[in-house]
């Protein structure tokens, strides 16, 4: 039997005093990601068109390069909230939605170190 | 994972019918959920065909036409039968609303009634609200002060912050909102749901009360407060046409700005 009140089940183990800046930064990010993904459609249509010397050339740009650099932190960081938030909706165990939480967060940082490795070797290397 | 099998004793069956008398011109038929703890049985659904000529205009009217002189088995919530004590809220043909101020004439044919979604049932349509009620509760739903109250006045308040809880006040906590929100349905848990949060900003947007901070402190929680995905189906059902969406927001960008 379960004797507990319902007013302490539905109190729980309190407030976690946090969330505010996870979505506040979900909504940052999706803010800055309206402009800095035009830079990104060019650099897609250079790939797609363009000779591969033009295309690095466009992305060694320094405005650039910090562009896409800027898009790559800014959709990466954005992804990894939303699916956070996806998660902890959806997955109701509590040990299984942890390492969901963490294997999400993770891979979007391996990600996001790879692509701006990528950017850094295409324009130093070429 | 959300569970998205159905728990036993969960499909439903094909109930009774029960005919409109004979000499009946004007006949509308009401499918209504029908579930009987103690029967051990799967949970069916009753047709009754009613005459029109000789039953009131609204959803209630007809339930308690079924009730009086049909079937007197059918058990369900009702009081005020006019939109203030919030007892008969139901799902009627797919939208949870207070079943008395619904007019029958606003469905197209047949009305199919469901008690609320996604809550334990206590039996036909009467759900077990127990944890909708204890978080209500769990918000301090009263005035908190630190000054005394003064020896010979009420505590005043202008007409502009008065007006600041239009909107809010009139929640009677039917629950329709909550119970149509999918958030609700997969972490009620924990998450306040709709109505819990309107009733929470109701005493943060109180110019009266001295408790906003630690009223704040309270909802800033990533499944309290931050479940609420902006889905709008609180807005869109609420019987009394108001927007517990917008309450959440404002709560939101209350905890933005004291960042």
């Amino acid at each position: 039997m379960d004797f507990r009140t319902p007013l302490a089940k539905a109190l729980g183990i309190g407030s976690a005093k946090a969330g505010t800046a996870h979505w506040w930064m979900q909504r940052v990010t999706a803010v800055a990601l309206i402009p800095l993904t035009l830079p990104f459609i060019i650099l897609l249509k250079l790939c797609i068109n363009a000779p591969y010397r033009e295309t690095v050339a466009w992305l060694a740009e320094p405005l650039n390069t910090v562009c896409i650099t800027a898009w790559i932190l800014a959709v990466f960081y954005h992804s990894a909230l939303g699916l956070q938030v996806v998660i902890e909706d959806y997955v109701a165990k509590e040990g299984a939605k942890i390492i969901a939480v963490w294997a999400v967060n993770l891979s979007f940082l391996f990600l996001a170190l790879a692509a701006l490795l990528a950017v850094l070797r295409i324009i130093l290397v070429g | 994972m959300a569970e998205f099998t159905l728990p036993k004793n969960s499909v439903l069956t094909e109930g009774k019918t029960f005919k409109a008398p004979a000499d009946a011109k004007n006949i509308r038929r009401f499918e209504v959920y029908r579930w009987d703890p103690d029967s051990g049985e799967n949970p069916r659904v009753d047709s009754y065909e009613l005459d029109m000529d000789d039953c009131g205009p609204m959803v209630l009217d007809a339930i308690l036409k079924i009730k009086n002189d049909i079937d007197s088995t059918l058990t369900f919530r009702r009081s005020c039968r006019e939109g203030v004590c919030g007892s008969c809220a139901m799902n009627v043909n797919g939208k949870n609303t207070l079943a008395c101020t619904k007019a029958i004439d606003s469905y197209p044919d047949t009305i199919k009634i469901y008690p609320l979604p996604h809550m334990s049932v206590v039996k036909d349509l009467v759900p077990d609200m127990t944890h909708f009620y204890a978080q209500y509760a769990s918000i301090k739903p009263w005035i908190a002060t630190q000054t005394p109250a003064p020896a010979d006045t009420e505590r005043l308040q202008s007409k502009e912050d008065r007006a600041k809880l239009d909107g809010l006040y009139e929640c009677v906590l039917c629950a329709c909102c909550s119970t149509s929100c999918p958030s609700y349905w997969w972490n009620s848990e924990r998450y306040l749901g709709p109505a819990v949060l309107l009733q929470a900003y109701r005493w943060l947007a109180d110019s009266r009360d001295e408790n906003t901070g630690a009223r704040l402190d309270e909802l800033e929680d990533p499944f309290k407060l931050y479940r609420c995905h902006t889905i709008m189906n609180c807005t869109d059902t609420c019987p009394k046409g108001l927007n517990p969406a917008k309450a959440i927001a404002e709560t939101k960008k209350l905890l933005v700005k004291r960042q």
